[in-house]
């Protein structure tokens, strides 16, 4: 009991702390490609530490929600990350939430967001807000199809007992899994505001979305907002690996040697997977806005076709 | 059962009470109804947990009488109707202060709220339409309480003409099932249910007569007219509770009443929720109207219910009574969930209206900072609808995609295409809805007020926050507690189909399991928790380094503008999914008339908004009418010699048919 | 049931790799990135026909893959993009209708061939009636891309694909004979130097490859 309550506690720690070191890297990555030297890998962290010991800024007209809602949105980001398995599978909460509740849970920071978009009443804050929903209004129902393809496939929707399921082999190469990994790997870019739905580099800007609703914040609001980000990051990094590459993750989280043969494997996917979306933002451009449905909806698509062949045909 | 006996004419003395109108006659009747509300409500509970009772009584039809029936799914919806009349009614004590007409609303609504009662408890179809039709009456006579407002007349005058269908709809169902036996108590029929192709039928005119009361589309267009109409505590009870037993009446006859349905019938109330939802929740997001945004999204939410109802028949034609058991718990809570929201929200939505004088979002505003109890209640409401956990509309939305989840292998094709259309339309559905109300929420209590009235709004009485806080906490502790709900409810599905869900209670931890460990678990207290302490942590560990705090005006990349007009507005807002979706599911133009350089009038954006059903569908069936009518005014005019011609005319019809009738 | 082994597996991936591509197709609005994708389409093609001839032991089917690469994943999009570049032609294909709402009506032909092909070949080897099942939607996806673009080059390119779904078929058949397949490539080849010679002399009429321009010529004879 003690020592499964350690290890949850150490993945949710061990999340929360190599989150600011993924999107250094990837900021490094993007840099190099650049030809420029690009900052450290730490320079997140000192973002942080420095926004943390900063005062705040409330507007004027912003209301008590303003303040909460970042909090908010950080406390519920860390909660759906520890539901994911990242080094080991069946921690002690992964079961208090299945891969539908940690979409919801995602989701209702995004709602939480919006509103803080809204609060302070400029015309900004609403512009995001506003484009906020449109994408999440796409994005959010392929992710429940990706789910559903997932979930036919492993019959189960917790993702311990999935991960268990792809480890073992017996699913083998699967239509229908393919359409799902492109598919969430689409959803994950919008949700996390990458290019080319959204550029995470840039302020005023008309296209922006994320950077829009997060304008009036400052200081320690901020900081949390920008933890928060790093944080989903990570959690649709490991989501990916922990569905659809599986391999290394320990069953028992309470054999320590296996826990940490996990860890090291999680860290190699995490690299590669962050590697490999630094290369992939530097290779195409940021979408007009109202191409971003278009985009979405292709997820959409092909979550809906991968889930319509696995109903009509289990072979697939 | 005999509490009810002696509720009835409690309720109706107090209608009497309204006519006659005696000093403080406000309170005796909303306090009143609000206390046999929960008598009520006290009684459902009973029901669910207690034997099955009957009573008969000897008025009504002759030879058959009046016979009520309280068995589990009775109670479950008597549940509903207590608490929303109860909450209504407690709202209505502080609400109608200041109606300028009690005499139009207080003689009905007690008969109202009975008429209700009576639908759910009757068991012969006599009493059930004598009810259902009271029903109809009595909140028709609700809806027209303003009706010197423009636009009311013509909401009663389609509400009106869309509850007569429905009645008519549900009395050909009725009479179907009766046979020429004349079967037309509910015992009578379940020993002698329609079987094959006719059960079918009789369902899917079940379908359309329920539907037309509970808003499926296309038969929905009384809704976003009829709600807006009502003073708030009446759409409340309208939206949170009257829809419900349209429900009601669809799952008996369908579960109970009506035999064995085949497959087919299943995928299309499956389909047809889907789509009620999804444009239910389209046309909420992009109304201006704050009650009518909300009518919308109780059509919306009546299409996520039909589609548990559709998992559930078509489970059952497919023998699969676990998943059976699974889809019908999920429907009845997002039934409970939906009443308990929806009238928070009309609720809310009442207390906004009464104090900005206005019902058009875009002249809302910073309502949090003049009324925030209000918006700390409404708040919850809004997430709650949207689906978030850990609130109540999560759980059901859950239960119901972990039905779908649960057997993909449907022998019929038809079946097999549905279940994943309908999974999509839900989830589309489910991430439209939030956008709804970030939009609802966010324009109408956040930001800066767009007009003077929005400026100067009023907190309301403490009479309407504490019901709407109380409605608030509900939405809590159903989120949080889910299992409960889930046992107490264990016994409906047994009633109905033989099989429930696992018992809950054992879980550890208060998960829920709905089919086996391993499968899916969700644990509500766990993650509310969680989130509650990682936010404590955080702010208690950051606190400790810094809690300065400096107020400025609004930064706004640097171009404050101190007039509200600049703000984003509602209509701005959804403009983006109304790009997206619009093309697909109604027609909208947009065009843009700008003036040439040099010329000093403004450019001008034009909308032009159709309604798909109303211009598709009742547009030519009026103008069909009228042309018919136009056509036979004719008749109006002519000798008694051809009007004696056309008697004897149908006469000879009449004879020759029987002769040639077998 | 259904075998669980590594080669129906990787079959059946590649069958969906080419739908999959399909409905990359039916997405991009630009013509060379179109072109690009038809190169894809026919490698995943090559790709299939290479596998099914290694599971058939049919070694005739590996020069049906050597043919999908060489000429429909190689000469033809290069001869295209010749095309394409020579003629300067406007980069962005025009759509009849929304790209959101064709791809929507893809996902319903997916369904209907499925909903079609499936119950009627019950009886048929599993791998053969899925992959013939897939084919028929990347042909019906194929002629949808014909019908819902304006531009004669991606017309082309989508009777290329729908030429790729019905290879895909007949080698999952097991029967086609190789000079079958011969022919249907040459045949292939010369609708492709009939359809260029076709654009050049439209363009040269009408300074557009707009096919709507054909429309109006007639209408203008009336």
């Amino acid at each position: 009991m003690i020592q499964a309550l350690i290890v949850q506690l150490a993945q949710m720690t061990l999340l929360l702390v190599s989150a600011p070191l993924m999107t250094g890297i990837v900021r490094r990555v993007k840099a190099r490609l650049q030809r420029r030297r690009g900052q450290s890998v730490f320079q997140p962290y000192r973002d942080l530490l420095r926004l943390l010991g900063k005062e705040a800024i409330v507007a004027e007209t912003a209301s008590w929600l303003f303040r909460v809602i970042p909090y908010f949105i950080f406390a519920a980001t860390w909660v759906a990350a520890a539901l994911i398995p990242t080094f080991a599978a069946n921690l002690m909460f992964s079961w208090s939430g299945d891969l539908i509740a940690i979409t919801a849970l995602l989701g209702s920071t995004r709602f939480a967001l919006a509103l803080a978009g809204m609060d302070v009443g400029t015309s900004f804050g609403g512009i995001g807000s506003s484009r906020e929903m449109m994408i999440a209004s796409l994005a959010e129902p392929a992710m429940i199809m990706i789910v559903f393809s997932v979930a036919l496939v492993a019959g189960s929707t917790q993702l311990s007992t999935i991960a268990e399921t792809m480890l073992t082999g017996h699913v083998g190469l699967r239509v229908s899994l393919s359409l799902a990994l492109v598919a969430l790997m689409i959803v994950a870019v919008a949700e996390n505001g990458r290019i080319p739905v959204d550029n995470p580099a840039t302020h005023l800007e008309l296209t922006m979305v994320h950077e829009a609703m997060v304008l009036e914040y400052s200081g320690r609001h901020l900081a949390m907002i920008e933890l928060a980000a790093m944080l989903k990051l990570s959690t649709y990094l490991s989501m990916i690996a922990c569905i659809f590459l599986p391999f290394g993750m320990a069953a028992d989280p309470l054999r320590i040697t296996d826990d940490l043969v996990g860890v090291l494997a999680w860290g190699c996917k995490m690299v590669i997977g962050i590697v490999a979306l630094g290369i992939t933002e530097m290779s195409i451009a940021k979408m007009r806005v109202f191409r971003v449905p278009n985009f979405l909806g292709a997820a959409l698509m092909l979550s809906l076709l991968g889930v319509l062949l696995l109903f009509v045909s289990r072979g697939m | 059962m005999t509490g009810l006996v002696w509720a009835a004419p409690c309720f109706l003395a107090l209608g009497l009470v309204g006519v006659l109108r005696p000093p403080g006659s406000r309170h005796l009747v909303y306090g009143g109804c609000a206390l046999l509300s929960l008598v009520v409500l006290g009684i459902g509970v009973g029901a669910v947990w207690g034997p099955v009772e009957h009573l008969s009584l000897p008025v009504g039809l002759p030879g058959v009488g009046s016979r009520f029936r309280l068995d589990p799914l009775s109670g479950f919806f008597l549940i509903v109707v207590g608490l929303g009349s109860a909450g209504a009614s407690t709202f209505g004590l502080g609400y109608t202060r200041t109606d300028a007409h009690p005499e139009r609303v207080l003689p009905f609504y007690p008969l109202f709220i009975i008429s209700m009662v009576l639908v759910v408890v009757a068991d012969d179809a006599f009493s059930f339409l004598f009810g259902w039709e009271l029903m109809s009456l009595t909140s028709w006579a609700l809806v027209s309480a303003h009706h010197l407002e423009p636009g009311n007349r013509r909401a009663t005058f389609v509400y009106l003409l869309m509850a007569v269908f429905s009645g008519f709809t549900l009395l050909f169902a009725f009479s179907l099932m009766a046979g020429t036996q004349g079967h037309f108590t509910f015992d009578a029929m379940r020993a002698n249910p329609v079987v094959g192709t006719w059960a079918d039928i009789v369902l899917i005119i079940a379908l359309i007569g329920a539907g037309a009361k509970a808003g499926l589309i296309p038969l929905h267009v009384w809704l976003p007219l009829a709600h807006p109409a009502a003073p708030s505590h009446v759409s409340a009870l309208m939206s949170g509770v009257m829809t419900k037993v349209a429900v009601y009446a669809f799952l008996r006859l369908a579960l109970d009443l009506v035999g064995e349905t085949h497959a087919s019938t299943a995928t299309v109330v499956l389909l047809g929720g889907g789509i009620t939802a999804m444009v239910g929740v389209l046309q909420a997001i992009l109304d201006r109207d704050l009650k009518r945004v909300l009518a919308f999204s109780t059509i919306e939410n009546v299409g996520i219910i039909f589609i548990g109802a559709g998992l559930t028949l078509a489970f059952r034609a497919n023998g699969l009574m676990m998943g059976a058991a699974l889809a019908l718990t999920a429907t009845l809570f997002h039934t409970l969930n939906h009443t308990v929201f929806k009238s928070l929200l009309f609720f809310g939505a009442g207390t906004v209206v009464e104090a900005t004088g206005q019902r058009d979002i875009e002249t809302m505003g910073g309502l949090i900072h003049r009324m925030p109890r209000t918006a700390l209640a409404m708040l919850t409401g809004c997430v709650a609808i949207a689906g978030f956990p850990p609130l109540n509309g999560f759980v059901s939305e859950w239960l119901t995609f972990q039905a779908m989840l649960l057997r993909p292998d449907m022998p019929q094709w038809g079946l097999k295409l549905a279940f994943p259309m309908a999974g999509a339309l839900l989830a589309l559905t489910a991430a439209l809805a939030a956008g709804c109300f970030v939009r609802l929420f966010g324009i109408c209590f956040l930001g800066r007020p767009r007009s003077r009235s929005a400026a100067e709004a009023r907190e309301a009485d403490l009479w309407s926050t504490g019901t709407i806080l109380a409605f608030a906490l509900f939405c809590i502790l159903g989120g949080v507690f889910p299992g409960a709900v889930i046992d107490a409810m264990a016994p409906i599905s047994t009633s109905l189909l033989g099989a429930r869900m696992p018992e809950q209670i054992g879980n550890g931890w208060l998960t829920i399991v709905p089919i086996a460990a391993g499968h899916s678990s969700y644990n509500g207290v766990l993650i509310f928790l969680f989130i509650l302490v990682s936010a404590l942590l955080a702010v208690a560990g950051i606190h400790r380094r810094s809690n300065a705090i400096r107020t400025a005006p609004p930064w706004d990349c640097g171009f404050p503008d101190p007039s509200p007009r600049t703000e984003y507005s509602a209509d701005s807002f959804a403009q983006p999914i109304r790009r997206v979706f619009a093309p697909v599911l109604m027609p909208t133009r947009e065009q843009v008339e700008m003036p040439p350089p040099g010329d000093m009038r403004p450019a001008v954006l034009h909308r032009n908004e159709g309604d798909l059903f109303w211009d598709g569908i009742y547009a030519p069936l009026g103008h069909f009418v009228e042309w018919v009518s136009g056509k036979a005014n004719v008749l109006q005019f002519l000798t008694i010699r051809r009007y004696l011609g056309f008697v004897f005319v149908s006469l000879i019809v009449l004879l020759i048919a029987l002769t040639v009738w077998p | 049931m259904i075998p669980h082994s590594f080669s129906f597996d990787v079959a059946h991936t590649l069958a969906g790799m080419l739908l999959l591509c399909s409905f990359v197709l039916l997405y991009q609005v630009r013509l060379l990135a179109l072109l690009h994708a038809l190169a894809l389409h026919a490698t995943i093609l090559a790709l299939s026909v290479a596998w099914q001839a290694y599971i058939q032991g049919a070694p005739h089917l590996f020069i049906t893959a050597a043919i999908a690469l060489v000429f429909k994943a190689i000469v033809m999009p290069w001869a295209l993009r010749r095309i394409v570049i020579r003629m300067g032609l406007h980069r962005e294909i025009e759509t009849v209708v929304g790209i959101g709402v064709t791809m929507l009506v893809g996902i319903g032909l997916v369904a209907l061939s499925l909903e079609v092909m499936l119950p009627i070949t019950a009886n048929a080897d599993p791998v053969a009636r899925e992959d013939v099942a897939l084919a028929l939607s990347v042909v019906l996806i194929g002629l949808l891309m014909m019908v819902t673009r304006r531009n004669a080059v991606s017309q082309v390119v989508g009777f290329m694909s729908l030429e790729n779904g019905i290879n895909l078929a007949a080698t999952g058949a097991r029967g086609m004979p190789l000079v079958v397949e011969i022919s249907v490539a040459f045949s292939i080849l010369i609708a492709l130097i009939v359809i260029g010679i076709f654009l050049f002399r439209i363009r040269e009429r009408f300074d557009t490859v707009d096919v709507g321009a054909l429309d109006m010529f007639r209408g203008g004879r009336q």
